[in-house]
């Protein structure tokens, strides 16, 4: 029996799952989901088949989708290395431009490249390469340089140039020369201060539909799907942006931080301005993306607990987890191995619980801004570096260590402003929500076809904890 | 003429916006190409400024008499970031006291600023400085 259908597939090939949410438009429900392990490295359509064909079975086999969209984070996901001249500045820009374009940064470079540098550049085997440097009229010498040896190496992947335009002439015919593949946008950093990263954002995406799918490939899944939209991330920052600010006719829950705890990192991402709640504070530092992304690669819950472990401090985490019986070394060891074990023991939810709790503090603590008192002669002066979020009232709450943890509120606590850590601006008294159907990136793949209905989606999907 | 780029702002927990805002003004009606860091400036973020920026000088404004010690080391870290020969120029109210201006513009240019002004300058006796310290005037 075939059905006239409203519906649409929408797919996230990730590293470890393949997963598919099937969502009704005109009842603007979620029908089904499942999810099977990925097989990018050998054949992207075996795992994407599995779901088709459970999907199937479940709707029956002539059951037509209207629209079949999809992102993707596998194969290491959309990696880049980005070039700048001052580490807190071009640099930085060219690294937000990155970030915020649903990229996975594997290399941030400053000033002028070594050989030894531009060697463990090419290992790192980026998808794309962000080259900026210099303010418009600024600094030339750095880039040019850089551009010589981009030109050089053995790199062949794409190449965006966004730093000082009155060098952009000369890197064309650098990069010519070398038969490197290029796009010239606009400078991350016009100027001092001034931060330019959207069309940089727009180009990365482009590139990656273009160039990218093919080349990890995902091509062969194109037959099946109507495209491969954007990396994953990408999708979960048009959701959280869709959700903040609503649309035209259906109102959003205005600035809001998701928190995104993973095997592999922990991701914020805040949709806020983050100026200063209180007068008179003065504010330092670049300007902050309207909508930010960081990624916290040391915090991941299952291929980084080491590392948890080292940055939160091991007295910390022994200590809260006084009174289990259980090597927390021997554990933490095993985690690596076997990336999709769930808890098996109350010791091991434990464990997990405290380890997520800590990555949420940790990499909240290192998305939000800080203030610090300095005193002048006029008296004490407050300074603030990046977003104050204090006055943020809804935190998001994705990923499975989150979703499939018996007590999220307990872990997104962790997010909170707090009088142990005064300096540190993180949102005051937010109310949490929990992305339990795994939706956020359908939403986000799903506001490309229409923002109101997945906005609608999200609203009624996302649990208020 | 190439037009040359300057880095103005106020120097360490100084909080004196008002000459920053009047320089500012100045050397942009002069034709400089502005970089203004505003107030609360260390010396790195003048000096990161000028590297991004490819600056001709650094103007460094001060106006809570601490300049003497806020400038301590200003040319060295100039010199190891590689902008060893920018143009070093400091103003405002650099020290507190009487002091004989004499003895004070002699240990800012000890200290390897090129120029410093004593409280009360105009701005267009600096701006007429500039011209000639970064070669403009031959130009015109």
């Amino acid at each position: 029996m075939s059905k006239i259908s409203n519906q649409g597939l929408f797919i996230d090939f990730g590293s470890t799952f393949t997963k598919l949410v099937l969502i009704d438009f005109a009842s603007e429900r979620v029908i089904a989901r499942t999810q099977s392990p990925s097989t990018v490295d050998t054949d992207i359509t075996v795992g994407l088949n599995a779901v088709l064909d459970e999907i199937s079975k479940q709707q029956g086999s002539n059951f037509r989708y209207r629209y079949k969209l999809a992102c993707s984070s596998a194969a290491g996901g959309l990696k880049m290395v980005t070039i700048g001249l001052v580490p807190e500045l071009t640099a930085e820009a060219a690294k937000r431009a990155a970030l915020g374009a649903g990229a996975k940064v594997v290399g941030v470079y400053s000033y002028q490249l070594t050989k030894r540098e531009l060697y463990e550049l090419e290992a790192t085997a980026p998808d794309i390469v962000l080259l900026a440097g210099g303010t418009d009229g600024g600094d030339r010498a750095t880039i040019l340089h850089n551009a010589v040896m981009l030109g050089q190496s053995g790199l062949s992947v794409p190449v965006i140039v966004a730093g000082n335009k009155s060098a952009a002439d000369e890197i064309q015919t650098i990069l010519d020369a070398g038969g490197k593949d290029y796009i010239i946008a606009d400078n991350v950093m016009p100027e001092i201060g001034v931060l330019n990263v959207d069309e940089v954002r727009s180009i990365i995406r482009e590139v990656f539909i273009n160039r990218i799918i093919d080349a990890k490939g995902l091509k062969n899944a194109e037959q099946f799907i109507d495209g491969i939209l954007m990396p994953t991330p990408t999708a979960v920052l048009a959701a959280a942006r869709l959700i903040s600010e609503g649309t035209a006719t259906e109102k959003g829950l205005g600035e809001l931080v998701v928190v995104d705890i993973g095997g592999a990192t922990t991701d914020i991402h805040s949709v806020a301005k983050g100026d200063a709640i209180e007068p008179g504070v003065m504010q330092k530092g670049l300007p902050e993306p309207f909508v930010k992304r960081t990624v916290e690669g040391d915090l991941g819950l299952r291929h980084n607990a080491a590392s948890i472990l080292r940055a939160a401090g091991e007295e910390r985490i022994e200590a809260q987890l006084a009174g289990l019986d259980f090597d927390l070394h021997k554990a933490i060891s095993q985690f690596p191995l076997f990336p999709e074990k769930l808890p098996e023991s109350e010791s091991e939810e434990s464990l997990d619980t405290e380890l997520a709790r800590n990555a949420a503090r940790l990499a909240m603590e290192r998305h939000a801004g800080t203030v610090e008192t300095t005193y002048g002669p006029e008296g004490p002066i407050l300074v603030q570096y990046g977003k104050d979020l204090r006055g943020t009232k809804t935190v998001i709450g994705t990923g499975g260590p989150l979703i499939f943890n018996g007590c999220p509120e307990r872990i997104l606590g962790e997010t909170v402003y707090s009088e142990a850590n005064p300096f540190s601006l993180k949102p005051q008294s937010p109310e949490f929500y929990l992305d339990e159907q795994y939706l956020l990136y359908a939403i986000g793949l799903m506001s490309e076809v229409d923002a109101d209905k997945a906005l609608r989606v999200a609203k009624k999907y996302l649990k208020r904890l | 003429m190439e037009q040359k780029t300057i880095v103005l702002g106020v120097l360490g927990v100084d909080a004196h916006v008002v000459g920053n805002k009047i320089m500012e003004y100045s050397l942009r009606k002069e034709g400089f190409n502005v970089v203004n860091l505003g107030i609360f400036v260390t010396q790195e973020e003048f000096i990161k400024a000028a590297i991004e920026t490819n600056a001709d000088a650094i103007l460094v404004g001060s106006l809570c008499g601490h300049a003497e010690l806020d400038c301590k080391g200003f040319r060295e870290k100039c010199v190891e970031a590689g902008k060893g020969d920018i143009h070093l120029v400091g103003g405002g109210r650099l020290v507190v006291g009487r002091q004989v201006w004499q003895d004070v513009e002699a240990r800012f240019l000890k200290m390897g600023f090129n120029r410093v002004y004593p409280p009360d300058t105009s701005p267009k006796g600096v701006m007429e400085d500039l011209k000639e310290d970064l070669g403009m005037k031959d130009n015109e």
